[in-house]
């Protein structure tokens, strides 16, 4: 059995589980009882495959960045989950959990969004299945993001503002699992990250896996090797680095990194590089490395980019980097944009802030001669041209 | 159980015992609210008012199972500057005036930062005789905090709804270390709940497993009538959100008093 995969209980080593009310048991156990089974039918693989061919537009190229790759001294590949239908990996999780609702018989999609990238892609699904969708997002996001709101509505969603705490991502989380308290019998909560009790972080990890399944096979047909000797990833919850991770978790010689969210340093206040500086601690149901201070009350991250800005880490990720299966790299605000517009003149390419930290991260490494690595350029950078055009 | 009765537990045996027993009230009151120095009023003014058993809130940042109500409680008496060891501190100087049990609820994410060793000393000491703690998963706590919280004669009590299987309350009615806390209707602190008919037939149920521990209702309970209802199947009723809208902090001896005869 793998040694970065759930037991039972739902743990990645010390890390996971589920730490939610009773109250919510119910909805937890249906889906920890179920999932596995009916994503494993022949039936549900057969529609997933379809639809993420057809309609996400999978699989995403492998390219080969002739550029970085001079600049690094190392063969540097980028896996375009930006190319994705909807501009990012998020929408492989979305396709995989809608199917998953509609064989459990709900008729009612719920979501928490930050950035609302998260939002738009479980909009996107739902107007897809004609599934009523009721997205969370913090009151300040809702203010901060209208075009993502706009695309929401656009397409049937109903915003719902979370005005309690911070009104960020996390008390949009906090409202979604509120809302699915009393509503399971109809509704199921899409999670956007590898973060929440189990089985989310194993569910969402497994619809993810598709990028490292790409990777594996397109690896083999182009450059006639079997593994990557580095995958590169950026960690706010972390779902696109388990997807990118996913097949090599096993394979140590497999280097795994993780580039998270430095926001203004890691000596500053404002910062989300939780496998850094935070705690083992319960967020969102999970126990996992948090960002909180003595008394455990969870402390408000910063990051520029609005899909690393979580208190949190998913719970493999903590594991990963406690055994130190994994490192990771902080990277700031500006060394992030940097990377940025130095990707867009280079290979023509704009990345989201969120990918653009591991692009980053690659000033901070050290390669070995000819090392091939995989940098999951997990999305687009459409969303970011307004911090984009400050700088330019 | 078969160790002497703690003080919650006596309560309710001793209660039962009386020819006529009363349906008991316990308030739960979120430290530092509305004032970072309210608690220690709040208490002696409970403790004055006859209520049966309290719960004392901390506060906490990301209070997922409780409504608007308490989480803007909570909000406030974190700005007030509420913690942990003002808590205790606070609870210490008024303990020995109060004449019921106080649990302490809150969020297991706040007793394992303080440390759960140090968490149930310190409880200890200033007087604690339980916890309420929602979202500690039973069979995490029987493995890694029992122990712990044992040691300091320290117990947890869970909850129940009418979706937990009948396996599931018997699990967790032995587990429980002075009642079960009765969700009837699986939604969060601070709305009002209907006891009707599906509720019934949940109580029902639970008189026929023959359950240990008594049974105490809360969330939806708010004036008389709710009250009355909610303690027709059961021992007791806590009532959270309505009793921190009435405290206003402007007189609150009043308030309490007020409330309070409000009820019963």
């Amino acid at each position: 059995m793998s040694q970065y995969k759930t037991n039972e209980e739902g743990f990645y080593g010390d890390f996971g589980g589920a730490f939610v009310p009773e109250m919510l048991y119910p909805n937890v156990k249906e889906l920890r009882n179920n999932w596995q089974e009916l994503v494993e039918e022949p039936a549900f693989q057969k529609e997933f495959q379809k639809l993420l061919r057809d309609y996400v537009g999978r699989p995403t190229p492998l390219y080969y960045s002739k550029n970085l790759s001079a600049r690094y001294g190392a063969k540097i590949l980028l896996k375009r989950e930006d190319l994705n239908h909807t501009g990012a990996h998020k929408i492989n999780n979305t396709i995989g959990q809608i199917l998953l609702a509609k064989r459990l018989g709900k008729k009612r999609i719920i979501a928490e969004t930050g950035a609302g990238q998260q939002g738009v892609a479980t909009a996107t699904v739902c107007a897809l299945m004609g599934m009523e969708c009721v997205v969370h997002m913090g009151e300040l996001d809702i203010a901060r993001q209208a075009p993502n709101v706009a695309r929401m509505k656009m397409m049937g969603a109903k915003v719902l503002p979370a005005k309690s705490g911070s009104r960020t991502l996390k008390d949009a989380t906090n409202e979604a699992i509120r809302d699915w308290i009393p509503n399971r019998k109809d509704t199921h909560y899409i999670i956007g990250s590898v973060v929440g009790p189990h089985p989310y972080p194993s569910m969402v990890a497994y619809f993810q896996a598709v990028i490292s399944e790409e990777i594996k096979w397109q690896l083999q047909r182009d450059f006639g090797r079997e593994h990557p000797d580095t995958v590169l990833a950026c960690v706010g919850g972390g779902s696109n680095a388990a997807g990118a991770f996913y097949h090599f978790l096993d394979d140590e010689k497999v280097r795994l990194v993780m580039a998270e969210a430095a926001g203004k340093g890691l000596d500053t206040d404002e910062t989300a590089a939780t496998g850094h500086l935070g705690r083992a601690g319960v967020l969102h149901g999970s126990l996992s490395l948090v960002m909180q201070d003595e008394q455990g009350q969870i402390i408000e991250p910063w990051s520029i980019s609005a899909g690393l800005d979580y208190p949190g880490i998913g719970p493999m990720h903590a594991h990963l980097l406690k055994s130190g299966r994994a490192t990771s790299y902080a990277v700031t605000d500006n060394e992030a944009i940097e990377a940025a517009l130095d990707l867009a003149k280079t290979e023509g390419i704009i990345p989201a802030l969120e990918s653009a930290h591991a692009l980053a991260a690659l000033n901070q490494m050290a390669f070995r001669k000819d090392e091939l690595l995989v940098l999951n350029l997990s999305g687009r950078g459409d969303k970011d041209m307004e911090a984009y055009m400050r700088f330019l | 159980m078969n160790k002497q009765q703690n003080k919650l537990q006596a309560l309710f045996s001793n209660n039962k015992k009386e020819e006529n027993p009363k349906a008991l009230l316990s308030i739960f009151a979120t430290a530092g609210y509305p004032h970072k120095e309210s608690l220690p009023t709040v208490l002696q003014e409970l403790s004055k008012a006859g209520v049966d058993f309290v719960e004392v809130g901390m506060p906490y940042s990301d209070p997922l199972a409780d409504g608007p109500t308490i989480q803007k409680a909570g909000e406030k008496a974190l700005a007030n500057g509420m913690d942990l060891p003002l808590l205790f501190q606070q609870l210490k100087s008024v303990r020995s005036e109060l004449n019921f049990p106080v649990i302490l609820m809150g969020y297991f994410n706040q007793a394992l930062q303080y440390g759960l060793e140090k968490f149930a000393k310190d409880s200890k000491e200033a007087g604690v005789d339980s916890y309420i703690l929602p979202d500690l998963p039973a069979l995490y706590y029987e493995e890694k905090v029992k122990a712990v919280f044992d040691a300091y004669d320290l117990g947890v009590n869970f909850l129940i709804t009418p979706e937990s299987p009948d396996e599931r309350i018997k699990y967790l009615d032995q587990l429980s270390a002075g009642f079960l806390y009765v969700v009837a209707n699986p939604i969060i602190t601070g709305q009002r709940a209907d006891f009707g008919e599906k509720e019934s037939a949940f109580f029902d149920r639970l008189k026929g497993l023959n359950l240990e521990s008594p049974l105490v209702a809360g969330f939806g309970i708010s004036d008389r009538e709710t009250f009355a209802a909610a303690t027709k199947d059961c021992s007791g009723g806590i009532i959270g959100s309505a009793f921190i809208r009435a405290l206003k902090g402007d007189n609150i001896p009043e308030e309490i008093s007020d409330f309070i005869s409000s009820i019963r």
